[in-house]
């Protein structure tokens, strides 16, 4: 993975070398881009390393969907890249246990949580307050390596004897504490547990620099009320995994002395072959409930930066201010809040008291409040817009297409009752990978396209992105569209084999039709690789502001150096959305543009600011 | 890092010192983690087959010297205001005394709750004793990267770099230790009115 950075990066730069300031040329290739403390090759770093863990993360959902969609077929042809997970051409059922573990926990934490936050939060934040570095660029750098560290740990469990932890990505107890229940939970879970407490090491220390660097750095003029929404989101999404982390690592804490060192936290009254084990008086719905505090801000961490990303993309595309934006800060606010409230809408099975499955039932359903506000926003600021299909402002709108269709099943799951039919069924894994996976990698998608001129300093090609966004787009509903489907009819996820199931055999056609629809989409996501990697080098050179958008990164040359701007720093005078203002010779009028130039169109209550 | 002690930015853009912010953060994550630990405390103690047992008398003792080291630190840093550094010396030096008799008196605590057959894991433990180790245990551990930083503080001001021109480094140190004793506090606190 470092050797892919290495090289791309030194051919990236060595280009423009001259823009730097001088004290940039005494620092070693080293310095410059390994450990570097500069926050936009960090920001590159986070994004290089979100792609490799997306490609693993995905060819893993690729291999436990042949399973699902050709339970009879064998894969000899596997042979040569699982070894010994694949006997005569089956899929070794731990073996697919520990693939649906992996792509979970791969996916949210290493590409949507540290490759999607990593990335955006570190590029955006100094670029868009107008500020020459993070807080703390030292901090910034332990982030990241920390999360290396963790990422090779993760990898190496890939390869371990035993396989990598298979108890689910939510690694409940007593399944992942016994080595006896499933052979993953001996090595693989260890390293499990030890790569996440790495990770969330790194997530704290990223997290604690974004919060510090939007209080304290922003440029003269950058009141919390201009800011673009980009940076609201990035800075809620922080305190979020401030605030949530550290249980998570509690609850880690506490399964590493029950798997390790003999307590009994959460394991009471278990036998395994006839045989009492020793730990009693252990509480598994208290792992639980330690989970999920974590994993519904969780959740929320992955969709929130995209919520500020599509927000600016899709404003500045349609040539529109944002509608409504003190509402989008406000409807971001009360998701934040919220998303601390309602985490046992995940436990209404569990034996959880009734009466506390309702509470967390109507607080669940109040989320929707907010989510509608939003996706009302976002619709209305495309009304009348004056729009430019650019690939970024496709996956934007698609994300907003995806969120609805992923949010309305999120209010059907949100009843208490309604989930006893529907808990662990397809149903729900529709549900989530819609409003939450494939939303967030819309969104992911869309920041990558629209500030890749920004990163790189040249464009990407637009025909692979139209190309690439509707085999995508496509290929994401029909994939999860009839998921649904067998997942009302009580279609259980995480099984391996559901042929020996008179209900369920008449889905066979079904399970294979979904996967030959996620096979083609995840092979559309190499025209993007290969887009990626060769506009890297080849793309037509940017411009310093290619799509004419306002916020203050944009002022920064082609090739933002050390320090982001060459003189001093930008002072901001406007909001973020000054679109189409009527009277302005120009559709759009950047933030640091004071209002004494814009005399011809100055609302009324702006001509004081003259 | 040279560009942040660029003067136009420190003008415009520092509100407040961005490490005190950040220490502020991290202390609000390490809240977040106890808070987890006792809450978990409080669901499972709800649950049943709870052992029920006297908390180690040494646990008062410890409380009441790490109150004091508390007020030694603040001296401390009242000293390095006030440019006292003789003084300054003295009450980080009975910091720090104060800080390791604080985790010698834990250490024995937890002797005797092995003398009293209170153990951490095994097949006689029970989670209510393994719920203190995890607390106290967690809190030594944080409490000895605030001796690390004491320790460091003492180092600076032995070179003469702490004083009224130079608090920023006392100041944080101040404030982290002030936290720990505070934990302290509540845990023990916390720890008397569940048993």
């Amino acid at each position: 993975m470092s050797s892919t950075d290495i090289s791309l990066h030194k051919d990236v730069h060595s280009g423009h070398d001259d823009h730097h300031d001088d004290h940039d040329h005494d620092q070693s290739f080293i310095e410059k881009y390994i450990f570097s403390q500069d926050h936009k090759i960090i920001a590159k770093q986070f994004l290089f390393a979100g792609i490799f863990w997306a490609i693993i993360g995905g060819t893993m959902s690729s291999l436990f969907r042949l399973q699902l969609g050709f339970p009879e077929a064998t894969f000899t042809f596997l042979e040569p890249l699982l070894g010994k997970w694949v006997e005569g051409g089956k899929l070794n059922p731990e073996f697919y246990l520990a693939l649906v573990t992996m792509h979970g926990t791969i996916m949210v934490f290493f590409v949507l949580t540290a490759g999607l936050s990593g990335t955006f939060s570190n590029f955006l934040i100094p670029l868009q307050i107008g500020a020459r570095d993070m807080a703390s660029g030292f901090m910034n750098m332990l982030s990241f390596w920390f999360f290396f560290i963790a990422s090779v740990i993760m990898f190496y469990s890939i390869f371990l004897e035993t396989g990598p932890a298979a108890g689910g990505w939510t690694v409940y107890p007593p399944l992942s504490a016994l080595p006896q229940a499933i052979s993953g939970s001996g090595a693989g879970m260890t390293m499990w547990l030890v790569s996440m407490a790495l990770f969330i090491v790194s997530q704290l220390l990223g997290g604690v620099n974004y919060i510090t660097t939007v209080i304290n750095m922003r440029t003269r003029g950058l009141s919390m009320t201009k800011l673009p929404l980009t940076i609201w989101s990035f800075f809620l999404t922080a305190v979020l995994g401030l605030l949530a982390f550290p249980v998570l690592l509690s609850a880690a804490l506490l399964l590493i002395f029950d798997r390790s060192f003999g307590t009994s936290f959460f394991l009471s009254d278990i036998y395994v072959a006839g045989e009492a084990l020793t730990h009693t008086g252990g509480s598994p719905v208290l792992f639980q409930h330690l989970f999920w505090f974590l994993g519904h801000p969780e959740v929320y961490i992955v969709i929130l930066p995209t919520f500020g990303i599509v927000s600016e993309i899709i404003a500045t595309n349609a040539r529109k201010p944002i509608f409504g934006y003190r509402a989008m800060i406000g409807s971001m606010l009360g998701i934040a809040l919220l998303s601390f409230v309602v985490w046992a809408h995940h436990m209404f099975v569990s034996g959880m008291n009734p009466f506390l499955g309702s509470v967390f039932m109507f607080l669940t359903l109040i989320i929707a409040v907010p989510s509608a506000v939003k996706v009302f926003n976002w619709i209305a600021t495309l009304w009348r817009g004056n729009i430019n299909f650019t690939p970024a402002m496709l996956f934007s709108v698609a994300f907003v297409s995806l969120f609805i269709s992923g949010g309305v099943t999120g209010i059907i799951l949100g009843n208490s009752a309604l989930d006893i039919q529907l808990h662990d069924t397809y149903f729900v894994v529709a549900h989530f990978h819609l409003v939450m996976g494939s939303a967030a990698f819309f969104g992911m998608f869309a920041g990558v396209y629209h500030w890749f001129p920004k990163m790189f300093g040249r464009m990407m090609e637009e025909k692979l992105g139209y190309l690439h966004f509707w085999i995508t787009f496509i290929g994401v509903y029909l994939i999860f569209m009839p998921m649904h489907y067998i997942g009302i009819a009580g279609f259980p996820r995480r099984y391996y084999t559901w042929t020996g199931f008179d209900t369920f055999n008449k889905f066979m056609d079904m399970n294979t039709f979904i996967t030959v629809a996620a096979i083609i989409a995840f092979a559309a996501q190499f025209f993007f690789l290969f887009n990626f990697f060769y506009s890297i080098f080849r793309g037509r050179r940017a411009t310093e502001n290619p799509w004419k958008s306002n916020t203050l990164e944009w002022t920064t040359p082609v090739n933002p150096g050390h320090g982001n701007w060459p003189g001093p720093l930008p002072v901001v005078y406007r909001w973020p959305y000054d679109y189409s203002k009527p009277g302005a010779p120009e559709d759009f009028i950047p933030q640091n543009v004071p209002f004494s130039q814009t005399q011809s169109s100055n609302l009324p209550h702006e001509r004081d600011f003259e | 890092m040279e560009m942040m002690m660029n003067p136009e930015i420190q003008a415009t853009q520092r509100r407040v010192n961005p490490l005190k912010f950040m220490l502020i953060l991290m202390i609000v994550s390490i809240v977040m983690m106890f808070a987890a630990f006792t809450s978990a405390y409080i669901v499972r103690r709800e649950e049943g087959n709870w052992l029920e047992f006297d908390l180690p008398n040494v646990l008062l003792i410890n409380t009441v010297v790490l109150f004091l080291s508390s007020v030694f630190m603040q001296w401390a840093y009242v000293s390095a205001k006030r440019d006292n550094l003789k003084n300054l010396k003295i009450a980080l030096i009975l910091t720090i005394a104060a800080g390791f008799a604080f985790l010698a008196g834990q250490w024995q605590g937890w002797g005797e709750l092995v003398q009293n057959n209170v153990f951490f894991g095994g097949s006689t433990a029970n989670p209510s004793g393994s719920f203190l180790y995890v607390l106290t245990g967690v809190h030594a551990f944080h409490l000895i990267t605030g001796l690390i930083f004491l320790i460091i503080v003492v180092i600076s001001a032995f070179r003469y770099r702490v004083h009224s021109k130079n608090l920023a480094r006392i100041e944080l140190c101040n404030i982290y230790w002030h936290f720990l004793g505070a934990l302290w506090i509540y845990l023990y606190v916390f720890l008397v009115l569940n048993h």
